[in-house]
């Protein structure tokens, strides 16, 4: 399927969870809708990095955390349209990730998973010394009851963060199919090899954080106007961490349907437990499915699917199967 | 700010006290990540489970923390022992403990943090024993018996792990592990055996780096991922899998540390051992003992 008619698929999935959201008719709804397709967004990002080219970040936190102060940073010195804020905390978390990258990415594997790890809490340090956007003591934003078109604000946050993910999906699956991708993927299979023949991995791997970064920072960009109080500890949570690398990883990362299911599958259960159980335990929940994900469906839940499928006589296996459903427009 | 020699005398004299503290924290992850390659960042959470072993035994039995730590360490040696064979059959033996590794000792570690929060919540939690509290004064340094009895404990651990792994036919195997498992074989050990000893044996010390911790200050469940960057700085910082290496560099992020959270506030001490660790891997990977 080529891109922009996938891009139109997207948009119209988006728009028809958007329109089953309304006539539900309870704001609830696009409360927790939101953090789900946030993390949509989120783990989408990290796949970028993480599931195409191997590099494991432990620090999406800081760059969805980045987003979000640069919002309120801009609230306090000029209050603009949402969508613009998203703009800035894409640039600057891309910036981020770019220095992050030039700093780091000469280091394999564990060491740069690690360094991601010391530049969130460096960057955290940072926050809380810094008193314009609330220091230790966090930072309010007021939200207005209502805007003009959408009703209720939730809805118009609901709304931006929907286009988010379907613009990161889309993204996703455009470098997965591109040079790019491949490129990514002999990182990921082996760089030494992809370097000898020539593949600029530097370059590919500068790409490659700067884009994750990009999209964690507009996934965080919103998020002050959503919680209305920000704090440096709840913007920097383990549980951002820990759940944009558990979802990609539950749902698969070779492609861009595995964050999405995971995302879906992790982001709903957690709402639930949230409701039903408490918060706390929804992180043990997420805690447990990682590890046993790990160990059992190394693949994620795109490889069992695969696995079955490729255990039928006569079918279609692999990337062809993955598109047969979407062919139809 | 007028500068004041008392005080900087006793923040390098306490910066090189809790650097032996953090050379026992360190001590684990120089084997793990240092000798056998493996990313335990869930180290950090099964120190802060040492901890909370050390307050129930000391709540419960009033035993002296450091002592019951030593106590439990066999549980804690086969608590790594499992985790290693879990590990090695599900990532090492398939080849995928670069990034599922990884992902494998985050889930830990959450698991540990989510369970020691739903059972005892988030409260400061802290141990009694006589030598919390008293002060030594040597003219204008100060002393405090708290963190001085975890200093020398732990320089008396660290000897111990450096000459078993030097003097001894275990701990030469592990060493040799980490040079070349295929040798090993030809000598008829079994490196995966020699791998599990040694992972056992990191996150015994754990269980002492947790009682030493829960000296110093109390601790609630989260308290541990401070000590995420903080170890691997020491770690990388110390030449990856060396002892000395490890006490050197452990006291130097201890003075660093102390001195800026003295001239500069507490406020700004976390940012150092990362700060030193971001330039250290920019720098020069290889440590200041390196290989």
């Amino acid at each position: 399927m080529r891109t922009d008619v996938f891009f139109v698929v997207c948009l119209v999935v988006g728009a028809a969870v958007y329109g089953t959201a309304v006539a539900l008719g309870n704001d609830y709804y696009f409360f927790a809708g939101y953090v789900v397709v946030q993390y949509v967004v989120l783990s989408t990002a990290w796949n970028i990095l993480g599931g195409y080219c191997g590099y494991v970040n432990f620090g999406s936190a800081a760059f969805f955390a980045l987003g979000a102060y640069s919002t309120v940073a801009m609230h306090r010195l000029y209050p603009v349209l949402i969508p613009l804020d998203v703009v800035i905390g894409g640039v600057v978390s891309g910036i981020v990730g770019l220095g992050m990258g030039y700093l780091t990415l000469r280091l394999r594997g564990a060491f740069f998973a690690i360094a991601t790890l010391a530049l969130a809490v460096v960057l955290q340090t940072l926050v809380v010394n810094w008193d314009y956007v609330g220091g230790s003591r966090g930072a309010y934003i007021l939200r207005p009851e209502s805007i003009p078109l959408f009703g209720s604000y939730i809805r118009y946050l609901f709304l931006i963060m929907m286009l988010l993910a379907v613009g990161a999906i889309t993204v996703a699956r455009l470098i997965e199919r591109s040079r790019l991708g491949y490129g990514f993927a002999t990182i990921r299979d082996d760089e030494l090899a992809a370097e000898a023949s020539g593949v600029p991995t530097l370059r590919l791997k500068l790409i490659a954080t700067t884009i994750s970064g990009a999209l964690m920072g507009m996934a965080g960009a919103p998020f002050p106007y959503y919680i209305g109080f920000l704090q440096p500890s709840s913007a920097f949570g383990l549980d951002y961490a820990v759940n944009s690398i558990a979802m990609p990883l539950i749902g698969g990362t070779t492609s861009w349907v595995g964050p999405l299911v995971g995302a879906i599958l992790l982001g709903s259960l957690q709402q639930i437990a949230t409701v039903t159980i408490s918060s706390a335990v929804n992180l043990l929940i997420v805690g447990f499915l990682l590890v046993g994900f790990v160990i059992v469906a190394p693949n994620g839940i795109i490889g069992l699917v695969h696995k079955y499928v490729q255990q039928k006589p006569a079918g279609p296996v692999g990337r062809a199967d993955a598109d047969a459903p979407e062919t139809a427009p | 700010m007028i500068f004041s020699f008392d005080l900087l005398a006793n923040a390098v004299i306490s910066g090189i006290l809790i650097g032996a503290f953090y050379a026992a924290v360190t001590a684990g992850i120089t084997i793990s990540f240092g000798i056998l390659d493996i990313v335990n960042i869930a180290h950090p959470a099964f120190i802060i489970l040492g901890s909370y072993v050390a307050y129930i035994i000391n709540t419960t039995f009033g035993f002296d923390p450091i002592l019951s730590a030593i106590v439990v360490m066999p549980a804690f040696y086969a608590l790594g022992a499992g985790i290693y064979q879990v590990y090695y059959v599900s990532f090492e033996k398939r080849g995928q403990e670069s990034m599922r590794g990884l992902a494998f000792f985050f889930g830990l570690l959450f698991i540990t943090e989510v369970t020691l929060v739903l059972y005892f919540g988030v409260d400061y939690r802290y141990v009694e024993a006589r030598y919390i509290g008293p002060t030594w004064h040597f003219g204008s340094i100060d002393i405090p018996l708290r963190i001085l009895t975890p200093c020398l404990v732990s320089l008396s651990l660290i000897a111990a792990l450096q000459l078993v792994l030097t003097r001894t036919f275990v701990g030469r195997a592990i060493m040799a592990v980490a040079q070349d498992q295929f040798a090993l074989k030809l000598m008829a050990v079994n490196p995966i055996r020699i791998k599990r000893i040694a992972f056992g044996i990191s996150i015994a010390t754990a269980s002492l780096a947790g009682a030493f911790l829960i000296i110093i200050q109390p601790v609630e469940p989260s308290v541990g991922r401070e000590y995420i960057g903080r170890v691997f700085a020491i770690c990388v910082l110390g030449g990856m899998g060396s002892l000395p290496g490890t006490v050197i560099a452990a006291m130097l992020v201890g003075i660093v540390e102390s001195l800026t959270s003295t001239f500069y506030g507490p406020s700004w001490a976390p940012a150092v051992s990362f700060g030193f660790l971001l330039l250290t891997l920019a720098v020069r990977p290889a440590g200041i003992l390196g290989r």
